[in-house]
């Protein structure tokens, strides 16, 4: 049994047009932030979710963890259906499941010192007071380079550079000992050396616990190292998805393709042909007919303006949603 | 004679803290010229975000400018009234926050501030100034269809995108760029790069790119100005850079990155702690770190050294 089972999954957002508009059409209008995810997470496993920006990969985050709720679908964690749950089994939930944000400007507490911050889930839910707190919350600070410690502790997060913030994000959603992160860009301000530690801590962490990771990242690398599976996301929906080294080495749908392509080389002597996409990104509440990418894809014909391409196994563990692929 | 757009000497910068002083910058010098793009690396917390707000004086309390001298176009901005200051943010200098909130108005559509921005600097239209704002959205990809949301109502990203566009609002001669696309997918993220390297080309545009993403710079930077606790330890053309960092902190950053081509390899990165920028390492403050630490390293500060044509570094070795 998969400990995280997402099937269906929607999010539309009501938004709000001109006046004009709105008198003129008459009807109210939705980003489709997402349109209809579907996936499983083994207990264990880093499930990574990457894709264009915008396309609701953050939704797909909060969603799971039960921050707002879906417009339709199901979300079945450790095989109960927590599509909607509220009140003290929310709460329980909440202490097994956390989610590091993608600002870390906004999701620390500013009256709260650092030690508070990342100490309060322990209050919270009555693991650790005092003293005891006081020891693990240092502790944490240290694994994540924020040292020396004790002045972090009693430092409040304005006085932090964004990335200590994120650090200190990462302890505070590692403190509780979950069984399963939402770890929505957790290092993208942290330089490469600091952040080789940091992921290979969270891998660490994932080892001693058996925790499982929804980890969302736009950066390619970090998911070729981190994840186990990984699943690409265009306008709302999951075009590609498997097992990482599959996505890595045979990559199937034109946009992982045009997006691998894209990934700099840190080297000034290497010119690389990256796969350039045509036209604009497409809007998310007229989404194209048919493939949404086919207003940008070099390999779209009729059928692909016609027909929405289902997202179907091509392989073990390899899934696709293109009509070119068999 | 090309003169300097911009010319720091021995700028410092300290936060006056409970605990004590951090120094946040500690006599940097930075030279650039109009047109040039500089990518300011360095590790957490070394003072990239800081050195970028003190250019445009906005570096928020207990820190403060202690000394040295920020020569913009021939101003030294840092003797100029907060009235004159005001006039230069924006319009001639413009930022790019790492938070992408502090240059949005969570009340106010995302439209509006742009064509607010636009209209209190520039003599337009509303109507005109509407049409510039669209474009802009446009070019950092986002539809006009979203000109009347709020900032809560729009991805990371694409708040990230919208503080892009407001810095390039104005046509500024320098955008300090605080980790702007640290949230954006590489397609993205490339597309923005190629607009500020076409408005570079355009109109000149000077530009500091503050980034943790080292892979990025080698496709825009011309120079590249590395930072390690506070100081700035080497300043070169970024070709050389990549081909052959010299500062010893250089190299070790340079061999974390890792290669996507490459298959399983193990992630590397610098031992030890970011140093306390309240009480820094004794003499180099690489010391305690630096696979090739001496004696001398230990105890004294090393100078900064000009190597070949116009590259320095701070090491003794050199
Ligand atoms: N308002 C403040 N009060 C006290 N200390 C501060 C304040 N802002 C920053 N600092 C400290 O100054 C140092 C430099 O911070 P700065 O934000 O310039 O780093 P940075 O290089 O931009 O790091 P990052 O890459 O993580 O954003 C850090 O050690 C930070 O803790
Ligand atoms: N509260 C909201 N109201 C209206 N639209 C929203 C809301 N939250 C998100 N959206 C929209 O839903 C879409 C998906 O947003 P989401 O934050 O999930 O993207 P993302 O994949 O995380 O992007 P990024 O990589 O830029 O962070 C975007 O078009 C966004 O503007
Ligand atoms: S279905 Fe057609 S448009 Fe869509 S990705 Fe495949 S080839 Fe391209
Ligand atoms: S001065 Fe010494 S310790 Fe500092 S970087 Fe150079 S060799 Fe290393
Ligand atoms: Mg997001
Ligand atoms: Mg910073």
């Amino acid at each position: 049994m998969p400990l995280l089972k997402v099937v269906d999954l929607k999010k539309y957002f009501p938004v709000q047009r001109s006046f004009l508009e709105r008198l003129l059409s008459r009807k109210i209008d939705y980003v489709k932030a997402v349109d209809g995810v579907s996936f499983e997470a083994e207990k264990g496993e880093v499930f990574s979710i990457a894709g264009e920006s915008g396309c609701g990969k953050t939704t797909t985050g909060r969603l799971i963890v039960r921050l707002i709720d879906p417009t339709g679908g199901k979300i079945f964690f450790n095989g109960i259906d927590i599509t909607s749950l509220s009140g003290e089994e929310l709460r329980k939930l909440r202490k097994r499941m956390q989610i590091i944000f993608q600002n870390p400007y906004a999701s620390l507490n500013p009256r709260m010192k650092i030690g508070e911050n990342v100490g309060h889930p322990l209050e919270i839910h009555g693991i650790a007071y005092g003293r005891e707190k006081e020891k693990l919350v240092m502790e944490m600070l240290e694994k994540v380079g924020l040292q020396p410690a004790s002045k972090f502790y009693n430092a409040y997060p304005h006085e932090l550079s964004g990335g200590q913030r994120q650090r200190v994000a990462v302890a505070r959603a590692m403190i509780l000992k979950p069984d399963f992160i939402v770890a929505d860009e957790p290092i993208s301000m942290i330089d490469v050396s600091l952040r080789a530690r940091i992921l290979e801590l969270m891998i660490q962490l994932k080892e001693e616990l058996d925790l499982t990771y929804l980890f969302i990242t736009h950066d390619l690398a970090v998911a070729k190292y981190i994840s186990d599976k990984i699943a690409i996301m265009y306008l709302g929906k999951i075009v590609e998805m498997g097992e990482k080294e599959v996505i890595f080495s045979d990559p199937k749908h034109p946009y992982t393709n045009a997006l691998l392509s894209a990934v700099p080389v840190p080297d000034p002597n290497v010119k690389r042909k990256r796969i350039m996409l045509k036209g604009e990104v497409p809007s998310p509440i007229n989404p194209p007919s048919g493939c949404r990418f086919h207003t940008r894809c070099p390999l779209a014909t009729d059928i692909c303006r016609r027909e929405e391409p289902k997202l179907v196994k091509i392989d073990d563990n390899h899934f696709v949603a293109c009509h070119m692929v068999k | 004679m090309i003169s300097d757009l911009l010319r720091i000497e021995g700028l410092r910068v300290y936060y006056y803290t409970r605990d004590g002083v951090v120094m946040a910058v500690d006599n940097v010098d930075l030279f650039m010229k109009k047109g040039e793009t500089i990518g300011l690396v360095g590790e957490s917390g070394s003072g990239k975000s800081t050195l970028g707000r003190a250019i445009l004086r906005l570096v928020p309390p207990p820190g403060r400018i202690i000394s040295g001298k920020i020569v913009f176009d021939g101003l030294n901005l840092t003797e100029l009234s907060e009235e004159e200051m005001r006039k230069i943010r924006g319009k001639r200098i413009s930022m790019v926050f790492q938070d992408p909130m502090t240059s949005l108005d969570p009340l106010m559509k995302i439209g509006d501030h742009i064509v607010e921005t636009i209209m209190a600097h520039e003599t337009l239209t509303r109507e005109e100034a509407e049409e510039k704002a669209i474009k802009l959205l446009e070019q950092v990809g986002i539809r006009s269809e979203r000109f009347m949301d709020y900032p809560h109502q729009f991805s990371g990203g694409m708040r990230q995108r919208v503080g892009i566009a407001l810095a390039l609002a104005l046509n500024p001669d320098l955008v300090i760029a605080d980790e702007p696309t640290s949230s954006l997918d590489v397609i993205v993220q490339f597309q923005i790069l190629d607009l500020m390297k076409e408005l570079k080309n355009l109109y000149g545009m000077g530009m500091i790119l503050i980034t943790h993403d080292i892979s990025i710079i080698p496709g825009i930077a011309d120079k590249v100005a590395l930072m390690y606790a506070g100081q700035l330890v080497e300043f070169a053309d970024a070709k050389s850079f990549f081909n052959e960092p010299l500062h010893p902190y250089g190299k070790a950053l340079l061999e974390s990155i890792p290669n996507i081509q490459h298959s399983d390899q193990k992630l590397k990165y610098i031992p030890g702690n970011p140093p306390d920028l309240i009480n820094p390492p004794k003499g180099c403050r690489f010391s305690p770190r630096c696979p090739y630490a001496t004696e001398k390293c230990r105890e004294e500060e090393p100078p900064t050294i000009m190597v070949g044509h116009h590259r320095l570094v701070k090491c003794f070795q050199y």
